[in-house]
């Protein structure tokens, strides 16, 4: 493949969005948990739990400044890199930004300097209501862009002005309640918690190893585990929404993400394993589970899921249909409102197979000049290239359903065995701290790259996207950002190990005081509970 | 939707253009002191303790104000998808270069304390410096040459194509004209730091910060007056040749551009909007006599108000142009033509009219809470909260 623009675009894209989406889960979650924390404090007026919420919070912090500086390049970059999809789609696309802008980043932005600079400044119930608009100002971030990704992925509520030359809103609500974009914020959430969850595990576990800050550790594993188990859930729960939402409006990704060259008779089975190999379009050494892919793509038994073959050859019509509006898109463009109304009819009775004529632009400037040859090439890049999709959804599903054994592992022993962790145990918490942040990315990379070869889904495909640049322009940025980003990769990850082998440093003494009491307080059990609650004798001086 | 029926897209398209000048406004009033007081950082404190007191000033209020940044480019793609397309594409290496300077000021802030190693905070001093002064001068160098007509086309499909090779692109923005808007702009912020400094430090700092503003301050009402007239004088200006269509579709091949008039006629046409560069006169002349006396809290407002002034001169003078194009003039984007459906801005209204209020009072309620100035005291005797 030569190199182009294009491609440039992508890879800048790719890996800013991903490196954005490296902080972002930890954000989304540890914002949560954080606030459970202090939540807990107030209600109990433990001094341990204003320590955890201040340790976790400075976590939280260094994460999150790292969110927002990569995030201003994600909101600047679809005017930089993809301007003419910006022209074509923002009439839509815009609308979820802004709002997001509007009431979640404003949110989260201007609390979170009141969350680290208020202590001393409010009240503990203001501080813990600031903490609480924190975390939901960053879900409700999450919402919207997934609003707007959801709507790339299954654009409803808009049409097409010959006019304007570019997608319209037709329905706000549409665009709101989109069934991908519910299930996908809905999993993409969930995603984040179990990372901060997994997180929290993970180091609390070292702690323990260490013999170190044992009551902090203790019930942040306590919290983890409770949260993470629930997320967990949630997240395969939702991921199988994902797949269905995806197998009703994108039945090229479902098909290519299971490998499957042809369509199956009802109920197709799902590969466990098995080496696709896209030129033969065979996969090779597979392992069949029976029925459970017709589960997943349909909910039924009897429906069918097409296999990539023919969703090709249904492509290939579309894109005769399309050059039949495209034909009269002209024809209306040039008119204007003098146009014959045989023409306008025929516009709009093909007007939603446009965007595959446009996939000729790739081969031909003028779509109508297009020979078979090129139409059946245009077809044929529908499809996506089929491994890397494989593959990333068995890693993300394999991790999905190990988070849930591990959840429920330490759910258990923190609930019913008094805390008492295996070593092994502890090492393996420790171990899967990555892991978490290596199933988002794979996500990502089953949602975007499946969606290829189209930035919005059967609209506007990606090679028209972008901007009118020379190579050198964004391969100048690309290495910018690549450097830029690294460096200040390993100086958030320096930080942030600093901070975790430190450990908790404030309100230290008040902290220990308290917790010596506590333990004495437990060793001595079998004393009237009232005696509990009063203030505990102070230790001797 | 009974609503919908009453405003009339021609309405949308103006209420949407004044936001436009709102957030551009409010990113200027608030980050702008951040920007300037970044820019200002290793001039006004020698001290590390000094460093940490000006950082801490703007410490936790830095991040909601960025988002007026944020919420700028939002509003664009959604009010002006055009201009949101032409303008970031068109301006590639400039926007690189500000999302460099603007990424390093977040990290600067957090991680600055992190260490002790003075190496460590020195180098993050100067990225503060550039996360300030880098894009306080380009945001002017592009309003410079947004002046001058910007050279792009637009195809009939309506795809930007912006012409020149990609070092002209870069270094063709650095001409004469814009480079005195960027000082304009650069001065105007560095003194409006400066008024945020002498509210919220005392002292050396205090002192420091309005030697500095002062002189700022003078640089930018010269510069704006300087701009004034060269405006006048040696840059053409853009009209519609035929009256224009307020509610049409937005294409701006539809109309017809010339370029034969100047900028300035604007102020025969509609001559109360010499108000505007008024107010900028005004608000920084105030701002620079109060700096150089005792003023606090008036200094600041009076800054305020000059930044107004100054932004709004430029729209205003524009109207109803919001880029002009060098190559091809009848691609140039106006009011007109260049915004949302009829539906969107009916929407994002809607929505900002919630939100937009809610935004202010909040906001206003977090800086009553951190009302006050900032001493050497507080950061040292905090220093696990602060930065
Ligand atoms: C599922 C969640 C999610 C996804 C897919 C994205 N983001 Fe993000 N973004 C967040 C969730 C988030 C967050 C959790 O709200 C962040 C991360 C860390 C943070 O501080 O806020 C954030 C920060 C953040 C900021 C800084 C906000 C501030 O100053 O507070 C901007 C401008 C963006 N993002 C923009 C984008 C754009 C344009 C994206 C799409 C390409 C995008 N994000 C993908
Ligand atoms: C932060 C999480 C995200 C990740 C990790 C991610 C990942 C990716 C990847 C891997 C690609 C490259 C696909 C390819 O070129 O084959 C891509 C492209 C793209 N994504 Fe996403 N994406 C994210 C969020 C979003 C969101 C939320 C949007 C829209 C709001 C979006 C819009 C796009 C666009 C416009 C492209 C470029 C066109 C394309 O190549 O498809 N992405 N993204
Ligand atoms: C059994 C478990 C899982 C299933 C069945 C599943 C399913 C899916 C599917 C089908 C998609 C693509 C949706 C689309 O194309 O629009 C997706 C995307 C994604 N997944 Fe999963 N997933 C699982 C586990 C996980 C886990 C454990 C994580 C991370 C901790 C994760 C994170 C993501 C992310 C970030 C995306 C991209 C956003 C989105 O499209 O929703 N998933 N998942």
């Amino acid at each position: 493949m030569e190199i182009g623009v294009v491609e440039l675009s992508r890879l800048q894209f790719a890996m800013t969005a991903m490196y954005h989406f490296l902080f972002v889960p930890l954000t989304l979650g540890l914002s949560v948990i954080v606030a459970i924390m202090e939540t807990v404090y107030v209600m109990t007026d433990r001094p341990i739990w204003r320590q955890m919420t201040k340790f976790w919070g400075t976590l939280f912090g260094i994460n999150f400044v790292l969110g927002v500086a990569t995030g201003i390049t994600m909101e600047f970059q679809f005017g930089m890199n993809w301007s003419y999809y910006s022209h074509y789609v923002g009439d839509i696309f815009g609308a979820p930004l802004a709002i997001e802008g509007l009431m979640a980043f404003f949110l989260e932005a201007t609390f979170v300097g009141l969350f680290f600079f208020g202590w001393d400044k409010l009240t503990k119930l203001q501080h813990m209501v600031v903490a609480w608009l924190v975390a939901v100002g960053s879900n409700f971030s999450a919402l919207w862009i997934l609003i707007a990704n959801g709507w790339m992925q299954n654009p409803v509520g808009a049409a097409f002005n010959p006019e304007t030359m570019r997608m319209e809103m037709t329905s706000f609500a549409e665009v709101l309640f989109n069934p991908v974009a519910q299930a996908k914020f809905v999993h993409t959430v969930s995603a984040g918690y179990v990372t901060a969850a997994v997180f929290v595990l993970g180091v609390s576990a070292w702690y323990l190893l260490k013999g170190r800050h044992i009551e902090l550790a203790r019930r942040s594993i306590a919290v983890a585990a409770s949260f993470g188990l629930a997320s967990a859930l949630s997240v395969v729960v939702l991921g199988d929404e994902s797949g269905y939402t995806a197998g009703e409006s994108q039945k090229m990704k479902i098909a290519a993400l299971e490998a499957m060259w042809e369509t199956e008779p009802a109920p197709a089975s799902f590969t466990l394993f098995g080496i696709p190999d896209q030129e033969a379009r065979e996969t090779k050494y597979a392992i069949h589970i029976p029925w459970v892919m017709g589960l997943i793509g349909t909910r039924s038994l009897t429906e069918e899921i097409p296999g990539i073959g023919q969703l090709e050859e249904e492509n290939a019509e579309k894109i005769r249909n399309g050059l039949i509006a495209y034909d009269a898109l002209l024809t209306l463009r040039q008119e204007r409102d003098q146009t014959p109304q045989d023409v306008r009819d025929r516009f709009e009775a093909h007007s939603d197979d446009l965007g595959h004529a446009l996939l000729l632009k790739r081969y031909v400037d003028d779509p109508r000049d297009a020979t078979d040859e090129q139409i059946a090439q245009a077809a044929a890049d529908t499809v996506p290239r089929v491994w890397p999709l494989f593959w990333a959804f068995r890693i993300m599903v394999g991790l999905g359903f190990t988070f849930i054994g591990v959840m429920t592992y330490f759910f258990y022993r923190a609930n019913f065995k008094q805390m008492r962790f295996p070593r092994p145990a502890l090492w393996l918490a420790v171990c899967i701290i990555p892991t978490p942040w290596i199933a988002a990315e794979m996500g990502w990379i089953v949602a975007e790259f499946g969606r290829q070869p189209w930035t919005v889904d059967g609209i506007l495909p990606t090679a028209l996207s972008v901007s009118h640049l020379s190579v050198a322009d964004v391969l100048i940025t690309l290495i910018g950002f690549m450097l830029f980003y690294s460096v200040l990769f390993v100086v958030e990850i320096g930080l942030m190990l600093k901070y975790i082998r430190k450990g908790p440093v404030e309100d230290v003494e008040e902290t220990d005081a308290w917790t010596s009491r506590h333990i004495q307080r437990l060793s001595t059990s079998g004393e009237d509970p009232a005696a509990l609650a009063a203030p505990a004798p102070q230790p001797a001086e | 939707m009974i609503l919908f029926e009453f405003v009339s897209f021609e309405l949308l398209r103006v209420v949407w253009w004044l936001l436009l000048g709102v957030l551009l406004i409010a990113f200027a009033m608030t980050d702008g002191f951040d920007m300037g007081t970044g820019a200002l950082l290793p001039f006004v404190a020698r001290t590390d303790v000094e460093r940490r007191v000006v950082i801490n000033t703007v410490g936790p209020v830095w991040e909601g104000n960025q988002v007026w940044f944020i919420l700028g480019g939002g509003s664009i793609f959604a009010a002006w998808p055009p201009l949101y397309a032409v303008s970031f594409s068109g301006f590639y290496l400039a926007m690189f270069t500000i999302l460099a300077a603007l990424i390093l000021r977040p990290v600067g802030f957090k991680y600055r304390s992190k260490r002790d190693d003075p190496r460590w905070r020195t180098a993050w001093d100067w990225a503060l410096f550039a996360g300030g002064a880098v894009p306080a001068l380009i945001f002017g160098v592009a309003v410079g040459n947004v002046l001058q007509g910007v050279p792009f086309r637009l195809t009939d499909d309506l795809m930007p194509i912006y012409e020149g090779t990609f070092y002209g692109k870069f270094l063709g923005l650095l001409n004469p004209f814009a480079l005195l808007a960027g000082i304009v702009s650069f001065s105007m912020l560095l003194m409006h730091g400066a008024a945020w400094l002498a509210l919220k430090t005392e002292g050396d700092i205090a002192r420091r910060a309005r030697t500095y503003g002062t002189a700022a301050g003078a640089v930018a009402i010269g510069g704006f007056a300087l701009a004034g007239l060269w405006l006048a004088f040696g840059v053409e200006g853009y009209r519609l040749v035929n009256p224009a269509i307020t509610d049409g579709p937005s294409n701006p091949l539809y109309s017809e551009v010339a370029r034969d008039t100047s900028w300035l006629a604007a102020y025969s046409t509609r001559p109360w909007i010499v108000i505007a560069p008024i107010l900028g006169f005004v608000g920084m002349t105030m701002a620079l006599l109060k700096l150089r006396g005792a003023g606090e809290v008036s200094a600041l407002l009076w800054s305020k108000l000059g930044i107004l002034g100054v932004i709004s001169s430029v729209g205003l003078t524009m109207f109803p142009f919001i880029l002009p194009s060098s190559i091809d003039p009848r691609s140039s984007l106006t009011v007109w033509d260049s915004s949302s459906s009829h539906m969107t801005l009916f929407v994002m209204l809607v929505v900002t009219a919630i939100f937009l209020p809610l935004i202010l009072a909040y906001t206003a309620w977090v800086y009553k809470v951190l009302w006050g100035k900032v001493t050497e005291d507080d950061v040292t005797s905090n220093s696990n909260n602060v930065y």
